[in-house]
């Protein structure tokens, strides 16, 4: 059995390499902090989470490269709560997230590393309904997207919503979701449903904002949300209104800022402790005009104007 | 034979003794971790096993709810349809690649195409399984769409097909073993009876193989049930019981793999993603083991 041999071969080997991986990677960051205060080189901020706002986070690092000398930052992705369980573990130093941390996340992490999280409201965040380009409807109501995506929903077809659907011969709607722990799955829930019912299963549950995005422009009978930043020219954005009575309004920057679009949210990150040094300088950076001015050339609603 | 060794052993100079002892730790160390981490996936989830979960619920419910506000619930039953049903789709389309491609290799094919095709097979064992399931995402995505008229093609056939791609290299490569493992006294004495080449293989090659061909079929499953990242990527993602091929599924790898970078440790959903890798360290164990019951029965009849 050769082939089985090099296999338990290879994940030994694996193994070894992850092994490895963690040990370097839990030590690093207070390593990285202490050297760079002692001999005044050059200093990596870690910057982790939400994955509505990693190419924010990315845009304002590499922005960021220009105008520090001592400091530049390393993003990564994975999720609000990657983000969170980061800052809990000690492991980064500012993390980002599209909710609100939760009392007990913020009690963890007093707890483990001696520092109280400080938030920071950096921007905010349309969440916009997408369908198909070719899907013969422009608008929508909070209460038929709740229909939709709640658990035991009234509406399964397209017919449902009153249109006929040429490009979708099924007639069903194929229901596109997030991975259940995303911020941005959290907050749709409760924008549609508040906080006592939940989705429905049988929704294809995807990875990123992107993926969504993506699926939905490939899929005709797809619905779907994700930022209004992801916008592509396969899909189309609905207006959304709270009910029938209220007025439909587009997800964009005048309607985020005027509060009239149902739902949006704002943006966070998190600092442990009060921030001090490179990462205070960068925080006011980004809540500065300049760092403002890349949250709104990348689809997101700047704080100024609020 | 054991006195003969001792005796040489000690006229060995130390580098050989070190060596002797490093190649020694390199085997036990296999073991440990083995042991390992079934002690750490078990630890991890047996808190809340033993006290809290509704163990019927976990394996009939199909009501998937772990990040609920006030109504969490942990039916992982369509998961483990999900995991079963891809699989089983995955061997209905590589057994009878794998098997097929084994026979022709090891009896039908000329020497130098034996070895190249031996070459290309173990390269398809070394494609890695995100690139699998890029291309599922991307290729056999549209191509189901096309083919089927169906309205998404991230499906269950798409998962299956995947797999079935990951596990023919190993089901070959096993299978072809086995069939070499039959002595060619048996396939002279057929052809000498006046057999032809495909009776030699379906009367005589295939029954006297027989259980490395099992064996072979079982290891691919085991393989399929493991994989995690081709089918997160090819099979929608979405607890739902499937009604046929075209229906979109999630594996129980895909959910430990999607839920666990996000939730708190210690947590109870965080517990309940380990009863999964629980529940799936049984599975590929008791695949395993079978597999090797079934080679070792091998082992001994010849």
């Amino acid at each position: 059995m050769r082939i089985n041999g090099q296999i338990s071969y290879m994940m030994l080997c694996l193994f070894g390499v992850l092994v490895c991986g963690f040990v370097m990677n839990g030590c690093s960051p207070q390593d990285d902090a202490s050297v760079a205060k002692a001999e005044g080189i050059h200093f990596t901020m870690k910057n982790k989470g939400s994955d509505t706002m990693v190419n924010l986070a990315q845009a304002w690092a590499e922005k960021y490269i220009g105008i520090s000398s001592t400091a530049s930052v390393e993003v990564s992705g994975g999720g609000s709560g990657t983000g969170v369980a980061a800052l809990i573990n000690g492991t980064v130093d500012i993390a980002n997230c599209s909710r609100q941390i939760k009392p007990e996340e913020l009690e963890l992490a007093t707890q483990n590393t001696g520092k109280a999280p400080q938030e920071f409201i950096v921007g905010y965040d349309a969440l916009a309904v997408y369908v198909h380009q070719d899907t013969p409807i422009d608008k929508i109501t909070i209460t038929q997207l709740a229909e939709i995506y709640g658990e035991n929903g009234t509406i399964t077809e397209w017919s449902d919503l009153g249109i006929s659907h040429s490009r979708c011969p099924s007639d069903k709607i194929i229901r596109i979701s997030r991975q259940s722990n995303s911020g941005t799955y959290f907050y749709f829930r409760e924008a549609l449903l508040g906080k006592s019912r939940d989705f429905g299963i049988g929704s294809l549950d995807l990875h990123g904002s992107k993926d969504v995005v993506e699926v939905v422009g490939r899929t005709p009978c797809a619905i779907g949300y994700s930022g209004m930043g992801y916008a592509t020219s396969h899909v189309k954005m609905l207006e959304v209104a709270a009910d029938s009575d209220s007025p439909y309004y587009p997800p964009n920057l005048e309607n985020v800022l005027a509060k009239t679009y149902p739902i949006a949210r704002p943006l966070y990150m998190y600092s442990l402790g009060e921030p001090a040094g490179e990462v205070k300088m960068y925080l006011d950076w980004i809540l500065s005009a300049e760092g403002q001015k890349i949250v709104e050339k990348l689809g997101f609603v700047p704080l100024e104007s609020k | 034979m054991n006195i003969l060794r001792k005796k040489s052993r000690a006229n060995l100079p130390f580098s050989e003794t070190a060596i002797e002892l490093f190649i020694r730790l390199c085997g036990i160390s296999s073991i440990i971790f083995v042991f390992g981490i079934f002690f750490f996936v078990f630890r991890e989830g047996a808190g809340f096993l033993f006290n809290g979960l509704d163990l019927g619920e976990f394996l009939t419910s199909v009501e998937w709810q772990p990040t609920s506000l006030n109504n969490k619930r942990y039916g992982a039953f369509a998961l483990i349809v999900g995991t079963c049903s891809v699989t089983v789709l995955a061997m209905c389309i590589a057994v009878p690649f794998g098997l097929g491609a084994a026979i022709f290799v090891s009896e039908f094919c000329s020497p130098k195409l034996r070895e190249a095709f031996k070459i290309i097979i173990e390269l398809l064992a070394a494609i890695p399984s995100v690139v699998w399931g890029f291309i599922g995402l991307t290729l056999m995505n549209q191509l189901i769409i096309t083919v089927f008229n169906a309205p998404i093609g991230l499906t269950m056939l798409n998962g299956g097909i995947m797999l079935a791609l990951m596990s023919v290299p190993i089901i070959v490569s096993i299978a072809e073993d086995a069939l070499k493992a039959v002595p060619d006294s048996y396939r002279e004495a057929a052809e000498a009876l006046g057999a032809t080449r495909w009776q030699v293989v379906y009367r005589v090659l295939l029954p006297a193989a027989k259980n490395g061909l099992l064996a072979a079929v079982l290891l691919g499953a085991a393989r399929s049930i493991g994989e995690t990242m081709a089918v997160l990527m090819a099979t929608g993602h979405s607890v739902n019981i499937p009604s046929g091929p075209l229906s979109w599924i999630r594996t129980l790898t895909a959910t430990i793999a999607a839920e666990l970078g996000e939730v708190a440790r210690g947590d109870e959903h965080y517990q309940v993603l380990f009863i999964i890798g629980i529940l799936l360290f049984t599975i590929t164990f008791v695949v395993n083991l079978i597999a090797d019951l079934v080679i070792k029965g091998i082992r001994q009849e010849q």
